[in-house]
Order: C-alpha cells, then sequence, then structure tokens
C-alpha cells in the first residue's frame, strides 16, 4: 500500500487521539507565546476602560454550560476590569442554565477585588422572553426585576435605586452564544441607542462582525482567541490565554491533515483515472 | 470541600464517559448522556418556577390579592390559562398538573392562583380525555404568542437591523473597504434574483456573488473549527487543572 492512500485510510480514531495530544501537551508543557490583540477586542476594552467609576454595567448572561470554556473567561476578564474601575455590575440572564456559571465567575473575582454583594455588584437572576424584556427595560427594569435572583428587593441596594431604564445604565455587555446578541442589539441598540459590547462564541462571531462595521457595537470579543486578547489587556493572564498555545497546535493539525487528505484523494483520483 | 472533590470527581467521570463516544458507543456514555437529559430538565423546571411563575405570577397575584388590587390580580389569570391551553397539546396537562402538586409541596406555597390552575389543568385533562380532538384550543395561544412575538420583532428588525445596515452599506466608494462591501452586498442580492435565469451580465454578476457567499462560509466555518477546539481545550483544562492537578 503507498503512503498516500495509507494516510487515507488510517483509523479516524488515531486522529481524535492525535487532537488530543495537540491539544494536552500545550496545555501541560505551557509554551510561551505573544497574544496580538485586535481592533475588535481593543475597542471592548477601551469602551469598559473610559467609564466613569459609579457607571453601571449590565451584563447579560446568555450562554449556558455547553459554550461556558469560550465565553467564561470573558466573564472573569470583564467582572475584573469593571471591578478594577469600580464600575457598579449588574447581571442578569436569559438562558436557565446560564446564571450559575455568572453566580460561580462572581463568587471567584469578586472577593479578590474586595467587592461587595449588593454595594458593588448584584446579581438579578434569569427571566424567559427575553424580546418583551428588553423593550421593556425601556420603559422600567422593575416590571421584570423588583428582586434579585434570592428574592431580596432591588431597591434595598442603594446602587440599584438609581437604575430604572437603559438610561441608567452605562454599558451592556451581552455574553452571548445564540440570537440573544443579536436582540439585544436590535431592541436596546436599535430603538434605545444604548451602547453595547458583546462576547460570543467562535461560531456567532462572524455573523456580529457587522454590527461593529455598522458601530452598532462599540466592541467585539470573539471566542476563546478574543478572551485571551481581553485577558492581555487587563494584564491578568487565565484560562483563555493558557489554551491559546493548544488552539493553534490543534489548528496546524488540522491544516496538515486537510493538505494530507486533499493530496491523497487527487493523487488516488490521479490514478483511477490512469 | 468534601462536596468539591467529589463535584469534581463525578464531573471527570461524566467527561470521559461523554468522550469514550468517540471510541465507541458504550454504557457510560450512555449513562451520562442521559443524566444530563434528565438534569437540564429538572434544573430548567425549578429555574422556571424560581424566576418565572412564582415572582411573575404567584408572587405578583399575591400581592395585588392583599392589596385589594382585585382587577390587577385577576388579570394574571389571563396568562395562566393561555399557557394551560398551550399545554392540551401532547396531553401535557397531567405532568404539568404533577410538577405543579410536587412544587406547592416541596415550597409551601398554596396561593389561590395555583389552586385555580391546578383546577384548570384537571379540567383541560378530562376535555382532552372526552374528546381528544380538543387541542386545537391551544392554537389560540400559539397565536397569541406568534402574534406578540411577529409584533416585537417587526419593529426591531427594521430599526436595529435593517436601517443601520443598509446605511452602512451606503458608503462613499473612497477606499478598498468600502468598494468591497459594496461590490459583495450588490452582487450577492443579484444571485438571489431569481425571476430571470442566470445567463449573461447577470449570470457573470451572481458568480461573483458566490465568490463572496463562499468567502462568508469559509470564514464562518473557521470560526466553528475554532469554537469547537476550544471546548475540546475548556474540557482537557478541566480534567488536568481541576481533576488531575497536572496543571498549576
Amino acid at each position: 500500500m503507498k503512503l498516500w492512500e495509507l494516510l487515507a485510510s488510517v483509523d479516524r480514531r488515531i486522529l481524535y487521539l492525535l487532537l488530543s495530544l495537540a491539544v494536552a501537551l500545550p496545555l501541560i508543557l505551557k509554551p510561551k507565546i505573544t497574544v496580538r490583540v485586535s481592533d475588535p477586542v481593543r475597542s471592548a476594552f477601551e469602551t469598559v476602560d473610559q467609564l466613569p467609576a459609579g457607571s453601571v454595567v449590565m451584563i447579560s448572561i446568555d450562554f449556558d454550560p455547553s459554550s461556558a470554556p469560550e465565553v467564561n473567561p470573558m466573564l472573569v476578564a470583564l467582572l475584573r476590569h469593571a471591578f478594577r474601575k469600580d464600575l457598579k455590575v449588574m447581571v442578569m440572564g436569559h438562558l436557565a442554565l446560564g446564571l450559575p456559571l455568572a453566580e460561580i465567575a462572581l463568587n471567584q473575582v469578586a472577593p479578590e477585588m474586595g467587592k461587595v454583594y449588593g454595594k458593588d455588584y448584584v446579581n438579578l437572576g434569569y427571566r424567559p422572553g427575553y424580546t418583551a424584556l428588553m423593550v421593556g427595560i425601556g420603559r422600567e427594569l422593575r416590571d421584570y426585576f423588583n428582586t434579585d435572583y434570592k428574592g431580596v428587593p432591588i431597591d434595598s441596594f442603594e446602587f440599584m435605586r438609581r437604575v430604572h431604564t437603559y438610561r441608567d445604565v452605562g454599558l451592556l455587555v451581552s455574553l452571548a452564544h445564540g440570537a440573544v446578541a443579536d436582540a439585544w442589539i436590535q431592541f436596546a441598540g436599535g430603538r434605545y441607542n444604548q451602547p453595547i459590547i458583546v462576547g460570543c462564541t467562535g461560531v456567532n462571531a462572524p455573523n456580529l462582525y457587522q454590527y461593529l462595521h455598522s458601530g452598532q457595537i462599540k466592541g467585539l470579543i470573539g471566542g476563546l482567541q478574543g478572551a485571551s486578547e481581553y485577558e492581555t489587556l487587563i494584564q491578568k493572564p487565565g484560562s483563555a490565554t493558557l489554551g491559546m498555545p493548544a488552539q493553534s497546535a490543534a489548528h496546524g493539525l488540522i491544516i496538515l491533515l486537510l493538505i494530507i487528505g486533499n493530496v491523497g484523494y487527487l493523487l488516488s483520483r490521479r490514478k483511477a483515472k490512469k | 470541600m468534601i462536596a468539591r472533590i467529589i463535584g469534581t470527581w463525578v464531573a471527570a467521570t461524566l467527561t470521559i464517559g461523554i468522550l469514550s463516544f468517540l471510541y465507541k458507543d458504550n454504557p457510560l456514555y450512555k449513562a451520562a448522556e442521559h443524566l444530563y437529559v434528565g438534569t437540564s430538565a429538572g434544573f430548567a423546571i425549578i429555574y422556571s418556577w424560581a424566576f418565572d411563575v412564582y415572582p411573575l405570577l404567584v408572587e405578583r397575584f399575591d400581592t395585588n390579592m392583599a392589596a385589594h388590587n382585585h382587577v390587577e390580580a385577576w388579570i394574571l389569570l389571563l396568562p395562566a390559562v393561555l399557557g394551560v391551553m398551550l399545554l392540551s397539546r401532547s396531553n401535557l396537562t397531567l405532568p404539568a398538573l404533577a410538577a405543579l402538586s410536587v412544587l406547592m409541596i416541596v415550597f409551601h406555597h398554596f396561593s389561590l392562583i395555583l389552586v385555580v390552575l391546578a383546577v384548570l389543568c384537571i379540567l383541560m385533562f378530562v376535555s382532552t380525555l372526552i374528546d381528544p380532538g380538543i387541542d386545537w384550543v391551544s392554537r389560540w395561544s400559539i397565536a397569541f404568542t406568534v402574534g406578540i412575538g411577529a409584533g416585537l420583532t417587526l419593529t426591531a428588525t427594521i430599526q436595529g437591523y435593517l436601517l443601520p445596515q443598509i446605511s452602512d452599506t451606503l458608503r462613499p466608494l473612497v477606499n478598498v473597504n468600502n468598494i468591497v462591501v459594496f461590490v459583495g452586498v450588490i452582487t450577492t442580492l443579484f444571485y438571489f434574483y431569481f425571476s430571470r435565469e442566470h445567463r449573461g451580465a447577470l449570470g457573470a454578476v451572481s458568480r461573483v456573488g458566490i465568490v463572496f457567499i463562499m468567502v462568508a462560509f469559509g470564514a464562518s466555518f473557521g470560526y466553528t473549527v475554532m469554537a469547537r477546539i476550544s471546548l475540546l481545550i475548556g474540557r482537557f483544562y478541566f480534567l488536568l487543572h481541576d481533576w488531575l492537578p497536572i496543571i498549576r
């Protein structure tokens, strides 16, 4: 059997093993790589950075465990940045399985930044029917969230007393793995001119560049690469930065396999014609 | 601490169980898959109760009743009835009644509106037993939902998507980026013009449109590959960092 035919008939489980090694080895060996910050991520960073201290940042948790490895590092990095700038953080979500991830991230970041629940941040919880809610917040937040996720009235928190509509929110951050980010842009951005930045999965990122180009969003953090760029900007490397060498190695392997597969296919086709 | 260790081991076992499907289908994979589906469903029920039914229906009803705002209290029955009507489809009234009863017992909350809802569920269940064809009433709820969804989306799409995107496309053709965007939009639109056969000038323009569409697909697919690898990295990070402390 020729080399190309041998490569073309290799068991797919061998390929899975190679991919596993390409991911695991860089995670263990931790080679140093330089993360180049792209303009969309820098723009998102600068939007947060330019907010005056005390401004309210509304973070919408529109992802769940299925996309957490990509989006959760963004949440952690954004929380670190917001708390460092003394911004007030208000978290809410539209996916039932997403809010516990926010709670885990808040419990991790807030204590290390010396932030206190109710004084510096609140978790409003989950509400279904996000399109109606997005329009409704333009009228009054309390129509949808009059208590936090533990049932405590939001007016018992000092900074929340002045938050009623989008006018009282300095920045909306949608961390999404689906169409919820589009809805935020169209409802809150289009109707109420709410400044928005989006953090999303790699799958969603290409569809959101159009909003960045048209100026409907102030910044875009796309996928694990975007998260690592944000971690670089706040000078606090985390799991996303650690994952970048593995990402590069896996991409390299995939490109190599694509080339081998296509060359093998072309050679075998030429042989069949003869 | 013990709970965290147990949780990590359970999560690691389930991760390996799911990944073992790459070798071949096996009982550990099946167990992990079913456990995931069941846990997600249970979690969603509790969340729906805690963040939806309780604060938006039960609590509001009780608060308004206590304040003698009877109209504002009983008007909440309207969406509740629409919900029960929706459940008549696929005979979901009985499971809903069971879930409602369990939640009332677990949370020790016996609001009047929940009792009314339970009665409505029973009535709907009996009605579907007598005449299975009565599930047509669910269409009213669906029509209500579709109507609201269409109304909300229509304005948002025009205001927040169509107009800003058209406006952004109409840029002066003074640099390469603007020219590429202009040519891409026009040729792609021509590709989707099906009232005439794509021959001659129209064929040439639509072929350019195909190139733009293929480039968009390629970019999208590239990002998708990146996203899937990121998920794999996330799981390996968990296994090597949280479970086996190989990464510090």
